[in-house]
């Protein structure tokens, strides 16, 4: 009974979490830009979090993730823009679902043709692939070609504060579905697989795991969670162009990726926050933005790769943890 | 242990408390916050700092003056980075700083993005230099600068009845609605009116060599060259038609203004004889356009563009309306200042103006050609 309990104790955190952001939302403590920031954080941690089965997990690296951010985003837009009979509500997650659906098959298909290909070949692939699919868009009708699709219904409609309340309550919950799958994924035998593919592929080969079968298999669960992460896009912005999904969106995400640390989940949704937001908050700092921005990203990276900062933040972990423990056991 | 407990429960408390700090103070208690939202950084950055630039002037000349009935003006400017996603971020950041009007978005695509969230702010909103047709599409907002689809169509009447073309050759900016906007409505009125469009060649944004598209427009027999899109693209299309020696005339939409800024010292030659599209041009010997140039220069060591211009009479359009809707604080009644912007008139930089219901500018068009390393006005 114990272990079940800790074991969902994330989850109370996370309803927890909600609690206090939504209440800061209802008392108008947390500013607009603050308020319009957090459905787009919910957004790119989905998609940092299922990049890192890919990058962290699998153990391939991927430069193509936005290509399925893309589909996800026009084949959720289109379907509320278009499908207006349906609720709502409904049409929302009937866009999850179709999105979800389409980037897993095409995120299945796409590494079936290129299963031979591992490293550096692979990535260049998902490079070319990812300008592939912003140029694919343009052509099929119904998409608004380069001007992009508009008046996509959105979650974040009304007054403020209320829109924002709509848009993050989604993106939240939708957020720690998928976060909630993709930690039970990796805990999972499969999850075990995969990292055993990722260590060494033949010697998992020979413990009977089907390594093409599981590299096609994961990527396409991480291009299934990168669509939803899409959908959310098109909902809370209203609109989508071709050139919101270009090789930038891929490399900024494995950016959170890598800074978080791969292979860590807990690290790539801090990673993320901070690199959604600071550009953000440095807004008023004008033309030196860019360059605080870029400064703060390479000391980041400098920081967590340096030995001394990483023991100094396992101690702290753990001595955190221990008056954790000691804390509830007191309240006992 | 409930010692912890407590310590834990005021640091979070004070971080709490601390928070609303982070948020700038909403506007100040006596002046009207003018919010302006433009790329200040990346490719359309030239845009952005322009209207700032001129929207800066126009403001410290009616706060020299007194103000607006007293009441001073204060611009905030944020940059977009000519980013949709971005220009949303600033417009909420604008509000937060108790923003009372807004001039924008500079460029069309994010002006397009922002339109309903101002919509439901119900604030008045006008773009200098957005010039998609939707950019203007609410009741609240309005527009300086010429319409894409008017662009289209007045420059194919003029190179049709003015210059005497017949066989237009198009290049065109494919991943940019403001270039396919122009090309739709140009095609159509150029063919109306007897001529062809003999070649239509579409670039991307990742475009960096125009040798291709010049070389397709030499097999032709087209007796021009339109080239509706920015001066970024175009100086690489002025490099590459130089060095293959095209040597059919150029006509460009008025996103050429600037070009010289891309096409330092010797470069400047290649844009020789060009012709454009453009409200607004410095050499005018206009007394108004003079002393704004004059000021200009002063500031900033170089002569102002159209972008500046559109800037500038923006906050005197501004300025108008709220002269117009009797306002005498920073309390605007929103309603009572848009059915004011569709009474006024004002003797702008970039002609006299006025705006239909629609939101849409009244004015005329110029044209400006490149000779010698100048921007001069030609007859239309």
């Amino acid at each position: 009974m114990k272990t079940r309990l800790q074991r969902l104790l994330p989850l109370v955190w996370a309803i927890a979490l909600f609690g206090v952001i939504l209440l800061l939302m209802v008392t108008k403590v947390l500013p607009r830009s603050y308020q319009q920031m957090l459905p787009t954080i919910c957004t790119y941690i989905i998609m940092a979090v299922s990049l890192n089965l890919v990058v962290g997990f699998l153990g391939d690296l991927s430069l193509g993730h936005a290509a399925f951010y893309a589909i996800g985003a026009y084949v959720g837009g289109m379907i509320l823009r278009y499908m207006t009979a349906i609720p709502f509500g409904l049409r929302m997650i009937v866009a999850i679902v179709a999105a979800a659906v389409v980037a897993f098959g095409v995120g299945a298909a796409f590494l079936y043709l290129v299963r031979k290909l591992r490293g550096d070949y692979l990535a260049i692939v998902t490079l070319a692939f990812g300008e592939f699919v912003r140029s694919i868009v343009k052509i099929i009708p119904g998409t608004g070609g380069s001007a992009g699709l508009t008046d996509i219904p959105t979650i974040a409609a009304g007054a403020f504060p209320a829109k924002y309340i709509k848009a993050f309550s989604w993106s939240y919950l939708v957020m720690i579905l998928c976060i909630f799958f993709i930690v039970n994924l990796i805990r999972s035998r499969h999850g075990r697989a995969i990292m055993a593919v990722r260590d060494n592929a033949i010697a998992a080969a020979s413990v009977g795991i089907n390594v093409s079968r599981c590299r096609i298999v994961t990527f396409a669960i991480a291009a299934l969670f990168a669509g939803i992460a899409g959908v959310l896009y098109a909902a809370n912005t209203a609109a989508v162009n071709p050139a919101d999904f270009d090789y930038n969106v891929s490399i900024e995400v494995l950016v959170m990726v890598v800074l978080g640390g791969m292979g860590n989940i807990g690290g790539s949704i801090i990673a993320t926050i901070i690199l959604v937001a600071l550009p953000k908050i440095l807004l008023d700092a004008a033309q030196y933005r860019l360059l605080i921005y870029a400064v703060a990203l390479i000391a980041m990276m400098m920081l967590n790769a340096n030995p001394r900062f990483v023991s100094f933040k396992r101690r702290v972990g753990e001595k955190l943890g221990a008056k954790f423990k000691s804390l509830r056991k007191g309240r006992a | 242990m409930k010692r912890t407990f407590i310590k834990l429960m005021a640091v979070c408390l004070t971080l709490l408390m601390t928070l609303p700090m982070l948020s700038a103070c909403g506007g100040s208690d006596e002046e009207i916050v003018i919010g302006a939202i433009g790329p200040l950084t990346s490719g359309a950055a030239t845009y952005g700092t322009s209207v700032r630039n001129g929207i800066q002037i126009a403001v410290d000349e009616i706060n020299a003056a007194g103000g607006v009935n007293g009441v001073k003006l204060k611009l905030e400017f944020l940059d977009d980075e000519g980013d949709s996603a971005k220009a949303k971020t600033a417009f909420e950041n604008l509000m937060d700083k108790g923003m009372d009007v807004l001039i924008g978005c500079v460029t069309s695509g994010p002006s397009v993005a922002i339109n309903d969230l101002v919509l439901e702010e119900g604030i008045l909103q006008i773009t200098p230099s957005a010039s998609q047709k939707e950019a203007a599409q609410n009741p609240n907002s309005f527009r300086l600068c010429f319409t894409d689809p008017l662009q289209g169509t007045t420059m194919a009447e003029y190179a049709y009845n003015t210059l005497g073309y017949r066989k237009a050759a198009v290049v065109y900016n494919q991943d940019d609605s403001y270039s396919t906007g122009i090309l739709e409505t140009f095609r159509a009125k150029f063919t109306e009116l007897g001529g062809t469009v003999a070649v239509e060649a579409p670039f991307s944004n990742s475009t960096e060599d125009f040798s291709a598209h010049v070389t397709k427009i030499q097999d032709t027999d087209a007796d021009y060259v339109l080239l509706p899109f920015y001066n970024d693209m175009a100086a690489k299309f002025l490099t590459a038609a130089a060095a293959k020696s095209l040597s059919l005339p150029l006509i460009g939409s008025d996103g050429m203004d600037g070009i010289l800024n891309y096409l330092q010292g010797e470069d400047a030659k290649l844009a020789e004889g060009l012709i454009y599209l453009t409200p607004f041009i410095a050499s005018d010997p206009d007394e108004k356009i003079q002393k704004f140039v004059a000021t200009y220069t002063e500031r900033h060591g170089d002569a102002p563009d159209q972008f500046a211009a559109d800037g500038y009479d923006c906050v005197y359009v501004i300025k108008a309306a709220l002269e117009k809707a009797g306002v005498t604080s920073n309390e605007i009644d929103n309603a009572a200042l848009i059915a004011a912007m569709k009474e006024i008139t004002v003797d702008g930089l970039t002609g006299s103006v006025s705006f239909d219901e629609n939101g849409e500018p009244m004015k005329g068009a110029k044209f400006a050609k490149v000779e010698n390393g100048q921007y001069v006005a030609v007859q239309g």
